[in-house]
């Protein structure tokens, strides 16, 4: 079945089961997101892909859509809600933007300038959190995981390997690696495993190449995140 | 895996539940309770037999507060933190123990065999201040009892053999009405399936107008026919009765004295539907109710009550079993409770689908909360006009309140729907009430200008909690303890919930601190706003409801504590030198910020 349905008075198609993203996507609409990637079961968790449907908020990741919906998504009030939610991200890791290998490739910095995010407003929280350095081709940040649970999703769903986890509740929600030691180095995981390269930030790292492209030329320095996709998209540029 | 303890532990719950995933977290609460803690020897063996991976059940023992690596020794002593036990004087007793045994909070002791904490409130608020010990509620504890507590953990006696009034919890039935009146015959409402037939039960449930008594209001009789109406082998019943909305109480009367009404209500669930298996999700916090509800399954078998052919039909099978929680408020909501019952962390789905079509392992199931499932069974023994004899026309019947804090007879009352806020003081002796809290944390908090209104879904919707604070009592000081509740009960899931209790927490902090600006009020009510509209469910879109009411209705008393700056830095900045000024061994007026360096 086709129907239609609009995203800021703009005429959309969808078929039967898909999401509003689906749609958006499909049709070159960008939906600001984080943990959502088409590759994986939509899971909703960053909420930054919040739209108005008919008048109620709702996940576009995970919300059907349907016929005659009325879809709000680049309004400023949306945009004032998702940057509090890039805020809130923020200031719960500890995202040092100008350190970062990452930084210019970032989806959560690429999406925070999108939203006209300027400055983390609310109080940093600081955690101490560990870098895992074990594994012989990647490095984990865990300063900078936001808990989309991307590589959790990868590592389970395609690779068959279910190398992450997360454990804790609550602000002390994190991710774990399956290991006796908790270590990267003593798992499976391998430089050619989807979870190696699904991750939206500077979390999941490659070793032996920093900066080799120049901060200026990355890619969200050339193109908005609205036109240059997700990270995930431009592996091996 | 070297230690036969730890194996036989596993080993044990394994038999009782199962060899399947689902079982993980019942058998993990089952090693707990016997070794006092999960050994990563057990984690290994589980993982073998269940097939699950390490890291999950990892997952899945750092989501319960009641699970733990760490071995806890002979005695987990958990002291219930809401607000009323605090009022009634938990935190002096708990003070006063661990100081007795000269441990800390929530730092096991080896040496000592013990380890003393602070948990979410345990359902006693009405013959507080209480405590949980190795999963037994303690009630009404004073000076003198925590004494004897202290001298029976140094002699090493074991539990089981502490004094028995000390486990004493009353019923505390005040007021009784229709639900509670004396109409029970065992059996009746399931016959009633036979006689009247299945579409006429429905009828009667929505003519009935019962709605949901956990709090959200949705028709019953609408849940059970969508459930009745999916197509599927195998469906199933769940009781919630996961009470753990801080300040309510009212489920423990019913699973204490009507559990038979429970259970004929969810038999009649299952006649309806077409189920075969039930689950009563019990709180991990009620467990010293565990042996008299299997006892009271039991009964229903030997009276072919539950079981196979239910009374004489045919085809008819039907049974319900008993899964404990291990602390976590968020099991309440019904998706995440599902989680739970399959053994998972219990983080609420993605909606829809719906329960009713995929719940329990997909297949179709109705979630309904205790008070709800006995009400059911009263409109099928005694028609939709019972229900209706009461209430209001949308809100039909009665409703359990568990009231607590400043009244003279705390306890169960059972009003009917529409009594006004002022009407329920009376009943139970408030005076010089300055806030009532209604339904929890999550709920709502009135001021004497709003007393007038009225419990019912179309004005003040509630799951039962009611409590009362008096003139005497400081409100920043209740909004904090209910904040740290969220901070505390939030799953960690999405982004909004997870860190916006966090922040809203610290601006309540610093507003109790006296540092509180109207630029900290606007903020608080930004993120409250985010959170409401972008929460993947209901506990992250109502955890900043206690900061937000107390603006709202206590704007003129919060304004008095507030700093006449718009803005405050929301840390001290010389405090935050104080690393510096130890590294570099400085102490002189020049290392220092005056004034706190504002």
């Amino acid at each position: 079945m086709i129907g239609h349905f609009t995203i800021d008075g703009k005429r959309v198609q969808f078929r039967e089961g898909q999401t509003i993203m689906d749609a958006a996507m499909a049709e070159g609409i960008y939906i600001p997101h984080l943990c959502h990637n088409p590759e994986f079961r939509p899971h909703g968790s960053c909420r930054v892909c919040n739209v108005k449907a008919n008048g109620r908020h709702v996940a576009a990741c995970t919300a059907p859509a349907s016929e005659g919906l009325e879809v709000e998504n680049d309004t400023d009030e949306i945009r004032a809600e998702r940057r509090t939610l890039l805020q809130m991200l923020f200031v719960e890791g500890n995202h040092v933007c100008p350190a970062c290998e990452k930084s210019g490739a970032c989806q959560l910095q690429a999406v925070a300038y999108y939203c006209d995010m300027v400055a983390p407003e609310f109080t940093h929280l600081y955690p101490q959190r560990q870098i895992d350095a074990s594994h012989p081709d990647f490095i984990i940040d865990f300063n900078r995981c936001i808990l989309c649970e991307l590589c959790v999703r990868a590592s389970r769903d395609r690779d068959g390997k279910s190398v992450f986890a997360i454990a804790g509740r609550g602000i002390g929600a994190h991710l774990v690696i399956n290991a006796g030691s908790g270590k990267l180095g003593d798992t499976d995981f391998d430089k050619d495993d989807r979870a190696a390269h699904v991750c939206p930030v500077g979390a999941i790292l490659p070793k032996h190449k920093g900066y080799e492209v120049p901060v200026g030329k990355r890619l969200y320095d050339r193109k908005p995140i609205s036109m240059a996709g997700d990270v995930s998209d431009h592996e091996g540029e | 895996m070297s230690d036969p303890h730890h194996v036989d532990a596993v080993e044990a719950g394994l038999s009782q539940w199962g060899e399947n995933a689902s079982s993980l977290l019942q058998i993990l609460i089952h090693i707990q309770q016997r070794l006092g803690h999960i050994p990563d020897s057990a984690v290994e063996l589980l993982s073998h037999r269940l097939e699950i991976e390490p890291s999950v059940i990892d997952g899945v023992v750092t989501f319960y507060s009641f699970l733990s690596f760490e071995p806890l020794g002979q005695y987990d002593i958990r002291f219930s933190d809401n607000i009323i036990d605090r009022m009634l004087g938990s935190r002096e007793c708990a003070e006063q123990l661990m100081k007795q045994l000269g441990v800390e909070a929530d730092n096991p002791d080896a040496g000592k065999g013990v380890t003393i904490g602070y948990t979410s409130c345990t359902g006693m608020g009405d013959q507080g201040p209480a405590a949980l010990v190795n999963g037994l509620t303690l009630t009404r504890l004073t000076p003198e009892r925590v004494d004897a507590i202290a001298d029976l953990v140094k002699s090493g006696t074991p539990v089981d053999a502490w004094p028995r009034d000390f486990f004493t919890v009353d019923e505390n039935l005040v007021a009784g009405d229709i639900l509670l009146d004396d109409w029970y015959h065992p059996g009746a409402a399931t016959q009633a399936v036979q006689s009247i037939g299945k579409s006429t039960i429905l009828e009667q449930l929505e003519t009935s107008g019962l709605r949901g008594r956990g709090g959200a209001g949705f028709s019953a009789g609408m849940k059970w026919r969508f459930c009745a109406e999916a197509q599927a082998g195998q469906k199933v019943v769940v009781c919630n009765a996961d009470e753990g909305e801080p300040g309510t109480f009212k489920d423990r009367l019913l699973l204490q004295a009507y559990a038979d009404r429970l259970f004929e209500g969810m038999t009649l669930c299952a006649a309806v539907i077409g189920a075969q298996k039930g689950f009563l999700y019990l709180r991990g916090d009620y467990r010293y109710l565990l042996e008299a509800l299997e006892a009271e399954l039991q009964k229903r078998r030997d009276a072919n009550l539950l079981g196979d052919a239910i009374l004489g039909q045919e085809g008819f099978d039907f049974d319900i079993g008993i899964h404990l929680g291990a602390g976590a408020y968020i099991c309440g909501e019904e998706s995440a409770l599902i989680e739970s019952l399959e053994g998972k962390r219990g983080v609420p789905r993605i909606r829809p689908p719906f329960p009713v079509t995929h719940g329990y392992l997909d297949c179709p199931t109705v979630v309904n909360n205790v008070e709800t499932f006995i009400a059911a069974a009263g409109v099928a023994e005694n028609g939709p006009e019972w229900l209706r004899s009461r209430g209001t026309e949308v809100s039909p019947g009665t409703k359990l309140l568990s009231i607590s804090g400043d009244c003279e007879k705390p306890g169960i009352y059972e009003i009917p729907f529409g009594m006004s806020i002022a009407e329920v003081l009376d009943l139970c002796g408030a005076s010089d009430t300055q806030a009532v809290q209604v339904a929890g944390p999550a709920g709502i908090m009135l001021s004497p200008a709003e007393f007038n209104r009225k419990i019912a879904y179309e004005d003040v919707a509630t799951g039962g909690s009611f409590m009362v604070f008096d003139n005497s009592r400081d409100l920043v000081d209740v909004a904090r303890n209910f904040m740290d509740f969220f901070v505390h009960e939030s799953c960690g899931f999405c982004t909004p919930c997870r860190v916006g209790t966090t922040l809203v927490n610290k601006l309540l902090e610093k507003i109790g601190n006296g540092h509180g600006t109207t630029v900290d009020l606007e903020t608080i009510q930004r993120m409250a706003s985010v959170m409401r509209n972008t929460s993947h469910c209901g506990l992250g879109a109502t955890a900043s409801n206690p900061a937000v009411y107390l603006i709202e209705h206590f704007q003129t008393m919060l304004y008095q504590r507030l700093r006449h700056t718009s803005f405050e830095p929301s840390f001290d900045l010389d405090a935050a030198l104080e690393e510096a000024r130890q590294v570099t061994g400085r102490d002189d007026p020049g290392a220092h910020l005056q004034g706190g360096g504002v």
